[in-house]
Formats: structure tokens, sequence, C-alpha cells
């Protein structure tokens, strides 16, 4: 036997009272819309007050184990400075140096013409030193028997030609090809030199720094992906490239054909906290470094 | 201020109040004016200043050819940073609602269910434990889940299921669903115990067991507040972003399966943000994405609230 209830919860409908109006002036809201206003009225200039004594660098995440390291060793030497070191990305520092907001952004590339256009619109001058060459490594799990691949090995897997490793003599799996995100540095650098402009296949999967390619190529028997050397562990295996692997003597050569050079910017003239930064990574020991962080630093002058 | 419509006590209580205001009073309701005034500007300005962003990816400027709104909304080509860029988000908006469906129809029974037990069925020993853990739970920090998504769950589910990758849409629901549960849950128990003690006892009286009691008597009584509990745990959902960023895989494609892998909007924005140049057109169209996300939650947020008319109409 069911029981069956209907509810009914409709309250008696009784008329609220209206509220009285309140009488206010006209423009009251407008102290509001002011308050709220103000300090984008003031513009970015507001916020800006620069501490002589504070270098700020920034810029692209690629060059940040190099900056930030050189920064601990040259904080060691000038204890009276304060030097705030982080990792923005390439575009995101020049805009910042273009800008006034840092004193040193680090590029993992050249700078764009679009962004040369903004700083002259801007009656700034920029300066480029040369930082490292940096390399980018194809990486797979240890356990794949692949050790070498061409170039265009490279190009027909990220295009989606080649889906299997048993295409290129290696075990029968599924390719999960692995890219950095396309705004990247290193997308950009892989795009110019792999895949030669054409799109990558759809399936790729994206990861946002080259910590996480690492650790998901080292996590999946099936994975690909590319990393700066500074990303290497010993959970991943770097291929070789046309025979070539990319150790650093084959860097320095420039036999290697997955490499690229890194640079730091600096607004031209730069304060001299700035120029004594530069001059210490120039050094013995921001060549060192540079060297332990798995870049190569540029050759002696 | 003669308006003959007030009825005469709202008038007496006007007339009678206002001379007695304080100017400390005055100042104190001015100030709150001005404070939700400006709640209601910052967002005003948010969205003029997200669509007028969003807006110029469709317009010509500086020569360059804007993007055509058959093109951002139907084609499944995400490639902005090509030197021939495209700019299609029907791949990205397919991303976002597969992630957040799935990961509803895993936490919305879920989280009912918890909400019915806490509500009409838990002793106090079990509530007051139950409900700390559940609040625990939602406390947990979104990039410490994506991080346990990474490194534990996404071998695991490889290996157990044979998958190419373990980084797809089925891990990302599911640990949407974690952080979607407890807002379901909570808001549902809210529902659920909005409905009169009295109703309940009448339903007992009828000789009703306990279970039709909650079936035909509770449930569809908070159904307006459970299906709002339900939808506003989907928009938790959909606004998620480390979480899908870390395990979602990130393939701009339209997902065909459960363990395809697939890039949300969010995540999209949250990757490719920082590199982006101010005032390019990658940058409009991001901007772009964010509207569709807010347009897609806005929705969401009606579709509760007239969700929650409905049942209440009907119950």
């Amino acid at each position: 036997m069911s029981v069956i209830l209907r509810v009914r919860q409709r309250a008696p409908k009784a008329k609220k009272p209206k509220a009285p109006a309140r009488r206010l002036p006209p423009w009251a809201w407008l102290p509001g819309l002011l308050a709220f206003l103000a300090p984008s009225l003031l513009g970015p200039g507001a916020w800006a007050y620069r501490d002589p004594n504070n270098l700020v660098v920034s810029g692209s995440t690629t060059t940040l184990p190099i900056t930030q390291a050189a920064a601990e060793g040259y904080l060691a030497t000038r204890p009276d400075l304060r030097l705030s070191v982080s990792g923005t990305g390439t575009g995101e520092g020049l805009k910042s140096l273009i800008d006034g907001l840092v004193d040193v952004a680090g590029a993992s590339r050249d700078i764009l013409p679009a962004e040369a256009k903004r700083a002259l619109d801007k009656g700034v001058r920029l300066q480029r030193h040369a930082l490292a060459r940096d390399s980018l490594a194809v990486v797979t799990h240890p356990d794949n028997p692949i050790s070498d691949l061409s170039l265009d090995d490279l190009y027909r897997i990220y295009v989606g030609e080649i889906r299997n490793w048993k295409e290129l003599g290696g075990e029968d799996r599924p390719i999960v090809a692995i890219n950095r995100d396309s705004s990247s540095g290193t997308f950009e650098m892989w795009l110019t030199l792999v895949l030669r402009g054409a799109r990558y296949r759809r399936d790729a999967q994206t990861q946002p720094s080259g910590g996480g390619v690492a650790y998901a190529v080292g996590g999946n028997r099936n994975a690909i992906g590319y990393v700066g050397l500074g990303f290497l562990n010993e959970r991943v295996k770097a291929l070789k490239i046309g025979g070539i692997g990319p150790d650093l003597q084959n860097v320095a050569s420039g036999a290697y054909p997955l490499s690229r050079e890194l640079y730091l910017f600096t607004q031209d003239p730069h304060s001299g906290i700035a120029q004594d930064f530069l001059n210490y990574l120039q050094g013995p020991a921001g060549r060192e470094i540079i060297s332990r962080e798995g870049f190569l630093p540029p050759p002696a002058p | 201020m003669t308006d003959e419509s007030h009825p005469p006590a709202a008038r007496d209580r006007g007339t009678l109040l206002k001379p007695k205001l304080s100017p400390t009073e005055k100042g104190a309701r001015f100030f709150f004016l001005v404070c939700a005034i400006s709640a209601l500007g910052q967002m005003l300005l948010i969205m003029v200043f997200l669509f007028t962003e969003a807006g110029r990816l469709f317009v010509s400027l500086d020569g360059e050819k804007g993007v055509s709104l058959g093109e951002f909304f139907l084609s499944q080509d995400w490639y902005p940073t090509y030197p021939s860029p495209s700019y299609g988000a029907l791949a990205l908006v397919a991303g976002s609602l597969s992630v957040t469906l799935l990961s509803i129809l895993l936490a919305g029974p879920l989280g009912v269910g918890l909400a019915i037990y806490l509500s009409s069925m838990a002793g106090r020993r079990s509530r007051e434990w139950l409900k700390p853990a559940i609040e625990l739970l939602a406390s947990i920090p979104s990039v410490v889940l994506g991080f346990v998504g990474m490194v534990a769950i996404a071998p695991f589910l490889q290996n157990a299921l044979g998958l190419p990758s373990g980084l797809n849409i089925l891990n990302a629901s599911l640990f949407l669903a974690v952080m979607a549960t407890p807002t379901v849950a909570s808001l549902g128990e809210d529902a659920l115990s909005a409905v009169p003690q009295s109703v309940q006892d009448a339903s007992y009286a009828l000789g009703a067991t306990h279970w039709e009691t909650i079936w035909k008597v509770i449930l569809p009584a908070s159904l307006s507040g459970l299906s709002t509990a339900v939808i506003l745990g989907l928009g938790r959902a959909l606004g998620e972003t480390i979480v899908v960023l870390m395990v979602a895989g990130g393939a701009a494609q339209i997902p065909l399966s459960l363990f395809d892998s697939a890039r949300p909007l969010t995540s999209t924005l949250a990757a490719e943000m920082g590199e982006t140049a101010i005032g390019s057109a990658h940058y409009h169209a991001l901007f772009a994405l964010g509207a569709v996300l807010f347009v897609l939650t806005l929705a969401f947020n009606l579709l509760a609230h007239y969700l929650g008319k409905y049942w209440r109409r009907k119950a």
C-alpha cells in the first residue's frame, strides 16, 4: 500500500508594502564610480615607483634558471642590493622592459618587429646582450627502444603522418605527441625548426612548462616531447637527431640542429647595477652558472 | 514626496524615520551606498572591458582583417601563434563542456545523495564528522588535486585501462567532480533542510515510511533548491582552471571518447595569456574565449534561477 501525498507549500500571498522611496541626490552614483575609477585614472605610472637599489629581472622562463642562480651569486658579492627575479615569458618580459617596469628582461628569441616598433613608439632604445646558447632535447620514456630520429621523422610525428612507434622500427604503441603551449618561445623554436610552419596534429597534448613535458614523458612509454636541456633528468631519455646527440660539444660546434641563442635585453642607457649584473654573468662565475644550468655560455671574448 | 500609492503605514515609517537620521547615520548610509555602487561598477567595468577587448577580434584593425564570427564559433582550428593563424574556438568550447558535463554526472548524484544522508539519515555523531570533512574537501587547493591527478591517477588510468595517455577527459572530470561535490552537497543540504518539519510529520502521521517520506515528500518539495545546487556545482566545474590545465592533456580537439584528451577554455587562457603581446589578434582572441566562458557561466546561473522557479511553481 503506498501513500500518496501532495505537498502544497504555497504561502498565502500577502502584498508586501512597498518600501518608501529613499530620497537620494541624483548624483549619488558618482562618488562610487569615482572611487572605483580613481586608480585607473592615475595610470600605471602611479604604481611604478622604482627603488634605485632594487634590480628587477624578468622575462623568459627559459632564462630563469640562469638569472636566478646568477642573482644569488651576485647578491653574495653585493649584500646592499635587492634583486627580484621572476619568469613571465619572453613577450611579457620585453613588454615590461619597454614600459620601464623591469631592468633586465630574459628572452628565448630575438625581439620581434612589433615589439621593436612598440619600443620606438615609446621612445625607448633597447640593447641586446648574448646570454647563452640553448638547445631543445627531444625526449621519450627511457624504456622506449628508439634512440635516434631525423628532423623529418619528428615532422611526420608532429603533423600526424606517423602515429605508431612501429612505423619507426619501435614497439607497437601509439605515439602521444606532447607540445609546449603555443605562446611559449620553446614552441616557437619547434615551429620554426621542426614543423617548418606546418600545423601540428589536433590530438597533440599541451604542457604549460618544460618541467611539465619532462614529467608527462617520464610517466608515459608512448609519449614524445621536447624540452630545453636544463629540464633533462633521469626520468627521460634524450634522442639523437640524425645521429647527433644534444651534448655540449655538438651544441657548441653548431652540429646539433635544435639550437638557439638566449639573450638578455636592457634599456639603453641602463643603470649601473644592471650593467654590473651583466658583467657578473659574462665573467667566470656567470659562465660557470650557465654551464651548470645546462646551457652553453657564449664564446669567451 | 506624496505618492498616494504607498500604503499609509509605509509612508508613516518613511516620514517618521527620516527626520531622526543623525549626521552619523546619514554618513553611514551614504558610505554603504557607495560600497554597493562600486561593487556594481566593478562588475559593469569588467564586462565592458571584456566585451570590448573581445569584440576587437572581429573588426578589421590596422589593415589586419578581423576574424569572422563563423570562424570563431564553428572552426575547430586553434592555431593562434602561426604566421597564418586561425582562431576557432569550437574545440575549446567542446573541451570545456565535455569535462564539465561529465564531472556533474558524477558529482550531481553523489552530492545529492550526500545531502539526503546528511539532512535526513545521519545521526548526530556522523553529521559532526561528515560536515567538516566535506568542508575540508572544498578547501583543498586545486593545484594539489591537479598534482595528484598528474602523478598518481594518470599512470594508474593508463595502466589499468591500457590507454595511450592518462591525461584525459575522464581524469579531469574525476577531479572536477571531487571539487564540485562539496558545493552540491552543502547547497543541497540547505535545500532539503528547508522542508518544514511539519510536512514531514504529516507524512509520517499518514503512515509513510522513512524512505517514502524522503522520496515522495522531501525530494519533490526541495527539487527547486536541489536543481540550483547541481547547476551551481556545474558552474564551479566550468570555471576551474588549474586542475584541467594539469590533467586534461591539453589537445585542442573535439573529444570523441572519455579517453581523449581535451583543452578547456580556462586552461587555454591560463597557458597562453602570459606570453601574448598586448593588442595582438591572439590577445583579443583570448578575451573572446573569456567572453564565451562568461556567457556560459551566466547561462548556467540563469538556468539555475529558472529551474528553481519552475520546480517551485510545480511543487
